[in-house]
């Protein structure tokens, strides 16, 4: 058990590890939790090997811990992401994200006569299905499915 | 009811769907009554809609209310580039209740959470029309008697049309059964079927009319718009299969009316007018009563 794994990306001291986010989803990871505009460190692995999802990425945030509600939203993107939380070095903490009932913001309605895609203003879902995703607009009530989902 | 928007006909429950029909009977009684004293109501028509504008006009002015609105986006601010929140929040200054009709699906909806006053969805893209379920369950019961436990029969474009959806939903708890005539591309979708399956009611769907209206109470005619096909020859194949005629009402119940939201093209010949079993035009002259009780009711002078 002590054939210790090569670490693809550095370790950090204190924040939180995003693993298991699908290659495809990591710059809406990105996007939806604005690590693009945080001063702390972030580094990140791309098209790393998983078993699971083919070529998986994983985020490594040094010094911020999400509240739930906070990551849940990167559920619509990474539905599999696992959180380690790191304190000194050590997982102090594992979690996984939750599909909320709610969506604000992040997702865009499929249906291009929705009012919400002309006017400037936030769109809401209700998750009809969380597994594949469908949301309901709380606009035009038309269902966005995973396969039509757009984030932003 | 009082303050409240009207977006979709779900906003109501079943008891205040009667409240509004049974206010909507006394107006029909007393269709002139001075009871809005001056209250302005704004029609705001960001795409034109004359036939539900001008009903909706009617309404307040026999209930001596003011109007002011719009008939067209081109003669707004709209064409400047306006948005739909700040034409409602400016209009909102002006009037106590906005009456909207909208081409996008959900305008209505945003502008009832903008607005400071209420709103009544006069139709938004192909999402919802509440006042037209309302008062086509005006006509139902007026002409029938009753709500419950009729046989209601809607034909043509089941798919794309806001009405049938609309009127399914309302109707859907007074113990109907439904018979869906459309062509195989304009068939009654999924969702309202699986609706009526969980609520327990029957329904059958049929290609043709030929002999199945024969038993219903209820023919709620649709128009089948060639733009709905996307393969033209299958809109030639059926487009006269749709046509009710004078003809084909000889076997049906002495107490069945025929509905149609108007406008129509050809789906219901001009023989049929003339038979008593049509009932259109008195249907668009309930709307106007049935928008009297729902602007009453929203304004809380009733």
């Amino acid at each position: 058990m002590e054939t210790k794994k090569e670490l693809k990306v550095n370790a950090i001291r204190n924040g939180t590890v995003i693993d298991h986010i699908p290659s495809s989803s990591l710059f809406s990871v990105i996007n939806i939790l604005g690590l693009n505009k945080i001063g702390q460190q972030v580094t990140f692995g791309f098209n790393l090997e998983s078993k699971k999802l083919g070529k998986k990425a994983i985020i490594k945030v040094a010094d911020i811990f999400f509240k739930d509600e906070e990551i849940n939203k990167i559920s619509l993107v990474a539905p599999d992401a696992k959180l380690n939380i790191i304190r000194d070095y050590e997982v102090i903490e594992k979690r996984v994200v939750i599909i909320p009932d709610e969506i604000t913001g992040i997702a865009k309605c499929m249906n291009p006569k929705c009012i919400s895609n002309h006017e400037q203003m936030t769109a809401h879902f209700t998750v009809v299905e969380k597994k594949p995703v469908a949301l309901k607009c709380r606009y035009c009530e038309k269902i966005t499915d995973q396969d039509h989902l757009e984030i932003h | 009811m009082k303050n409240r928007s009207l977006v979709s006909i779900t906003d109501y429950n079943q008891e205040e769907m009667l409240q509004i029909l049974d206010l909507a009977a006394e107006f029909e009684k007393k269709p002139n009554q001075d009871i809005l004293g001056g209250h302005v109501v704004a029609t705001l028509f960001f795409e034109p809609s004359t036939r539900t504008r001008l009903s909706f006009e009617s309404a307040v002015n026999r209930l001596r209310g003011r109007v002011i609105g719009f008939s067209d986006s081109s003669s707004s601010s709209v064409s400047k580039g306006e948005t739909l929140k700040d034409t409602i929040l400016t209009v909102s200054n002006y009037s106590d209740l906005i009456v909207m009709r909208h081409p996008l699906e959900g305008s209505a909806k945003y502008a009832s959470e903008v607005s400071p006053v209420p709103i009544i969805n006069a139709g938004d893209g192909a999402h919802q029309h509440p006042t037209q379920t309302l008062l086509d369950m005006y006509s139902i019961r007026k002409t029938q008697g009753r709500l419950e436990n009729l046989k209601i029969c809607m034909v043509g474009d089941l798919k794309y049309g806001r009405t049938v959806h609309s009127l399914l939903i309302a109707m859907a708890d007074f113990h109907p059964i439904f018979i869906f005539i459309a062509p195989e591309e304009l068939k009654m979708p999924e969702e309202y079927k699986s609706l009526l399956d969980r609520k327990g009611v029957e329904y059958y769907e049929y290609k043709d009319i030929g002999d199945n209206m024969d038993d219903a109470d209820i023919v709620y005619m649709t128009r089948v718009q060639k733009e709905r096909f996307s393969d033209p020859l299958e809109y030639e194949k059926v487009k006269n299969v749709y046509i009710l005629r004078n003809a084909m009402l000889g076997n049906t119940k002495p107490n069945m009316k025929i509905l149609h939201p108007l406008p129509r093209v050809n789906e219901i010949n001009y023989d049929v007018d003339t038979n008593p079993k049509a009932y259109y035009f008195q249907q668009a002259q309930n709307g106007v009563y049935t928008r009297m009780a729902i602007i009453s009711k929203i304004l809380g002078v009733k």
